[in-house]
């Protein structure tokens, strides 16, 4: 950035440690964005005089007669139609060069959406993914996160799903994105065509780690202006909030703060519900969905990060292993999403919600027998057939590779029930039962 | 001359101030940004610097920025026009705002000043009064609102004069008051009180001696709540508890509920924004909206607010309570709001207690749950505020900070449990943790006995101690093996079963299903006691559970069924026969 003539600039850096500097300055804004020694900082701090700020790229190098110059003003980002089909780093910059000058400069970050003003979400995503549509219908405007373990292929699910969600707008936050899952992406979109409707902010694993705080904000104030703006429909991706909650607790821990559970910083909470908390059904009929990744560590959903994760979004999808078909699935236990009941019977097949609730407590019995089983008990004839059903449940519904309409889906298990078990045993609302029982 | 000062310090949202006179702990203040006037609340002092916490974001605000002090503390505006209104957590209507976002600084009036008001005297003059005595009434929706005595007012006074019955605005005068030395206070439909402090106008608080019926069987039957009682409903994220909490707002026995949505979801309190006007009260008939207030700080919305939120919400609810009103106050979620404080803590560099929470979390919880409880009023009426915060512990873990802080003041346990959850089944109140310390109550005894039939507690118990032994049978089972047990236990099992699913779970989304009465849990409960008290002779398990299978179903089909609807009453004559076809004489 060239320097301007009201800038202030100053050369003697008091403290310097691996992520913040600290030094004396006067009419310095809280939050605002500087340069120190070519790298980009902001704010954090302001006691009397001193001012501490974070350095993204980390502190490595720095002197203490290194130039600091203040912007006198937050981070922001140039906003227009020409952002779509471009890829950018945390900064906003376009990665493939050049300056991006288009458009309005829009502090990231911003405001939130009045409560009052917002619309009740009532639009259904169809992916085609049964574990999805059937079991965890995903509405426009909901905010989900995929709970994976790092070795599961949320990368490519959350492709899939982004590519079938018919979205006008996909905007991709990437956080620590390996270059190779970077490039997959890239060939991805751009095998489906779909690269004039994405916009990406990309953080990878070769930049450093604090960059990452900004693409969240970044990739949010570009979904706000497509969705307030011009009321489209926008698809928010955001992987891997795990490695984003990483750098907080970085940036904390080098800000002294005491840690909480899992050596988190105690706002934890408040600063990952500031971003799930952007999506939005708008009265104008656009839209904020995001759909974000929570990489596990051994499946463990207590660590703070998945925890707090947990309370903030509506649901989560858990994908696992299944052992009886090899397949990876999304598990129905674990799995939730709150929004369901907003469409499922409603924009979908009245049969929907029981029918989807009867396959899972099957599946739960499967469970239970496989339990026994493995206790080395004899299994009884129902424990049999509910193994039996959990199998073909398991392969043709909850697979993630399984692409049909919601329709299909319940066609499917109610064949599944009828193959199976008696009506008694299924116990859904006999008017149901009388009309959709495939003999 | 208003005290003021300087900004001296920024970290996040705690702004140090250096002041040029007297400030007090806890009051409020106004910090500039340009033009942007931020509220914020004084929580530390040192020499003269104070500490204060914006509720606000601090973006650009700039070392000897102006900040002005108002002398008071936050405070909470009571008049007629509170019901039916959307507020954040400093009483801001939510409706009156401006623009799609919240701008920083939004300030909007809680009521409407300019609106009349249909004002009836109930006092006549020369009558003694105190601070919340009624001095006259307005009808407010359908709740009789009583104009009363400021609480702020101390000692006793006589009535000088009294408006004639008319209508008048909130601001205009209505009585005047005398104080023994004869000084003269005009008295308005509006008064202020700080929300940090509870409302103390009443004679005596009496032990809860009453239900509440919430139309929730796992709550009614098994753990009622008392009116004017507190309870707490713990879970992990998944199992629930906004749910129920939903569940209970719309069909709970209340004259008046305030929702704190407290650092939860926003979609959620659009669900109750889009829902509460169109669903219709069952007890009265008048729309939900009409009896409803709703505080909402979204967990994006400011922390410090936040923390403000749930003392808005219960002043709210002491203020109608002093009208001689049954109040339910609901806050989801507390854990937020012990949060909010652990920021706060935590920016201050305070030494942390448990999992960095300030040490002081259980005198602050306990000191909350305290200001819940049924009141006897000075003129012989009683109301009521009815406590029920939902706990979001970490991980699911019920020994953390927040839950056993909880735990120690509240009286009710809602225990979640994920097991449940994960088998659906929903509410997945967990029949063996779950308590209710009312049932202990020789008050509410009697009044079971009185209200529902002779003996109801024991029959209570007595379905307990089966949903415990059918555990017990189930893990003997699941050690053993089918074949490895008597049949006995596999009977004892799915007595327990048969309880769970016909009384312990319900279905929220289901029209009818959704709330039950009292009277039709009377029957249901009662109906399946009576199957569990009866011996049956299974050939084998497998038998058992078929035959229980069906019995369920049958139950459930009838649990879908509209009260006494011939389709009803057809689900039990059959189950009547299905059991006496089977049972031993």
């Amino acid at each position: 950035m060239t320097t301007r003539a009201f800038q202030k600039v100053y050369t003697k850096i008091d403290n310097i440690t691996k992520a913040t500097i600290t030094l004396r300055a006067s009419g310095v804004g809280n939050d605002e964005l500087a340069t120190v020694g070519g790298r980009l900082a902001q704010v954090v701090k302001i006691m009397g005089e001193n001012v501490t700020l974070q350095v993204f790229s980390g502190t490595e190098g720095l002197a203490t007669d290194s130039e600091v110059v203040f912007h006198g003003e937050p981070p922001k980002l140039r906003v227009s139609d020409a952002l779509a089909g471009r890829f950018f780093n945390a900064y906003g910059q376009p990665l493939e060069g050049g300056e991006l000058t288009e458009g309005e400069a829009r502090e990231i970050g911003g405001p939130t959406v009045n409560p009052f003003r917002r619309i009740q979400p009532s639009e259904l995503i169809a992916t085609g993914i049964a574990g999805i549509d059937l079991n965890n219908t995903i509405v426009s405007g909901q905010k989900i996160p995929f709970f994976a373990d790092p070795d599961q292929p949320y990368n490519a699910v959350m492709a899939n799903v982004a590519l079938r969600a018919k979205a006008d707008k996909i905007i991709l936050g990437g956080m620590g994105l390996t270059n190779d899952d970077f490039l997959y992406f890239k060939h991805v979109f751009e095998n489906a065509g779909a690269l004039d409707r994405i916009v990406s902010f990309v953080n990878t694993t070769d930049n450093p780690p604090v960059e990452r705080l900004l693409v969240p904000d970044m990739a949010l104030t570009a979904a706000e202006y497509f969705a307030v703006d011009k009321g489209e429909k926008v698809l928010v991706l955001l992987t891997d909030m795990t490695l984003y909650a990483d750098a907080l607790a970085i940036v904390s821990n080098r800000m002294d703060q005491i840690p909480s559970k899992d050596s988190m910083p105690g706002s934890l909470y408040s600063d990952l519900a500031k971003i799930y908390e952007k999506a939005v059904q708008l009265p104008n009929g656009g839209s904020i969905t995001i759909i974000a990744v929570t990489t596990l560590s051994g499946g463990d959903i207590t660590h703070a990060i998945p925890d707090n994760t947990g309370y903030i979004t509506e649901g989560q999808l858990f994908l696992r292993n299944d052992s009886d078909t090899g397949k990876v699935i999304v598990d129905p236990f674990r799995s939730l999403s709150r929004l369901k009941q907003l469409v499922i019977g409603k924009k979908t097949r009245e049969d929907h919600p029981q029918v989807m609730n009867a396959c899972v407590r099957l599946y739960a019995d499967a469970a239970n027998a496989k339990t026994k089983l493995e206790n080395g008990f004899d299994l009884s004839d129902y424990d049999e057939r509910s193994l039996s059903f959990a199998k073909d449940y398991s392969e043709k519904l909850l697979a993630i590779d399984v692409n049909i309409d919601i329709d299909q889906m319940l066609d499917t298990a109610w064949q599944l029930f009828a193959k199976y078990f008696s009506k008694e045993e299924v116990a859904i609302k006999q008017a149901l039962i009388d009309k959709y029982w495939k003999a | 001359m208003k005290t003021t000062g300087r900004v001296n310090g920024i970290i996040s949202n705690i702004v140090i101030v250096k002041t040029d006179g007297a400030v007090g702990q806890n009051e409020i203040c106004h910090v500039y940004c340009g033009t942007t006037r931020m509220m914020a609340e004084v929580i530390k002092v040192i020499g003269d610097e104070a500490y204060v916490q914006v509720f606000d974001s601090t973006r650009a605000l700039k070392i000897g920025d102006r900040v002005e002090f108002e002398g008071h503390m936050l405070e909470a505006t009571l008049a007629p026009g509170l019901l039916s209104r959307n507020y954040d957590g400093l009483q801001n209507d939510l409706e009156k705002m401006d623009g799609l976002f919240i701008a920083r600084g939004s300030i909007t009036d809680p009521i409407d000043f300019e609106k009349k008001w249909e004002y009836k005297p109930l006092a006549k003059v020369g009558d003694k009064v105190t601070a919340g005595a009624w001095l006259g009434e307005v009808q407010e929706q359908w709740v009789a609102h009583k104009i009363m005595v400021p609480f702020i007012m101390q000692g006793s006074y006589t009535v000088k004069s009294l408006a004639a019955e008319g209508s008048y605005k909130v601001t205009d005068t209505i009585a005047t008051l005398q104080d023994t030395d004869g000084n003269e206070y005009p008295v308005t439909m509006v008064q202020k009180w700080p929300v940090k402090q509870a409302i103390r106008c009443f004679d005596e608080k009496p032990r809860p001696s009453r239900v509440m019926e919430t139309g929730v069987r796992a709550i009614d039957t098994f753990n009622p709540l008392a009116e004017g009682g507190t309870g707490f409903i713990p879970g992990p994220f998944g199992a629930g508890k906004t749910v129920l909490q939903h569940a209970i707002s719309k069909q709970a026995e209340a004259d008046v509920i305030i929702i704190v949505a407290c650092g939860e979801r926003a979609n959620e309190v659009v669900e109750i924004f889009a829902e509460f006007p169109e669903l219709v009260d069952p007890h009265t008939g008048h729309k939900l909206m009409e009896r409803t207030i709703i505080i909402c700080n979204t967990s994006n919305m400011p922390v410090a607010a936040r923390e403000a939120s749930v003392y808005t919400g219960m002043t709210i609810g002491e203020y109608y309570r002093s009208m001689g009103l049954k109040v339910l106050v609901m806050a989801d979620s507390t854990s937020r709001w012990a949060q909010a404080l652990r920021e706060m803590s935590n920016r201050l560099e305070e030494l942390p207690g448990q999992d960095a929470f300030p040490m002081d979390l259980s005198a602050i919880i306990s000191n909350f749950y305290a200001r819940a409880g049924l009141v006897k009023l000075h003129n012989g009426h009683t109301g009521s505020v009815t406590f029920l915060g939902t706990v979001s512990p970490a991980g699911g873990n019920l020994k953390e900070p927040v839950t056993e802080s909880t735990k120690k003041a509240a009286r009710c346990f809602y225990a979640l449990s994920q097991g449940r959850a994960d088998s659906k089944r929903y509410p997945a109140i967990d029949p063996l943790e779950s308590y209710s310390k009312y049932l202990e109550y020789p008050e509410v005894r009697e009044y079971l006995d009185e209200h529902i039939e002779k003996n109801w507690v024991d029959a209570v118990y007595e379905g307990k101690t089966i949903v415990q032994r059918g555990k017990e049978a189930n893990d003997q089972i699941n050690i053993l093996g089918d074949d490895g047990v008597p049949t006995e236990y596999h009977e004892r099992f799915w007595k327990s079963e048969l309880i769970d699913f016909v009384i312990l779970q319900q279905d929220a989304f289901d029209a009818i299903d959704a709330n039950c009465p009292t009277e039709r849990q009377k029957m249901m409960y009662n109906m399946v006691l009576d199957i569990c008290r009866k011996q049956f002779d299974f050939a084998d398990f497998e038998e058992c559970s078929q035959y229980f299978k069906s019995l369920i179903n049958l139950f459930r089909q009838m649990n879908y069924s509209e009260w006494k609807s011939e389709q009803f009453d057809d689900y039990r004559r059959q189950i009547e026969k299905f059991v006496n076809d089977k049972s031993a004489k």
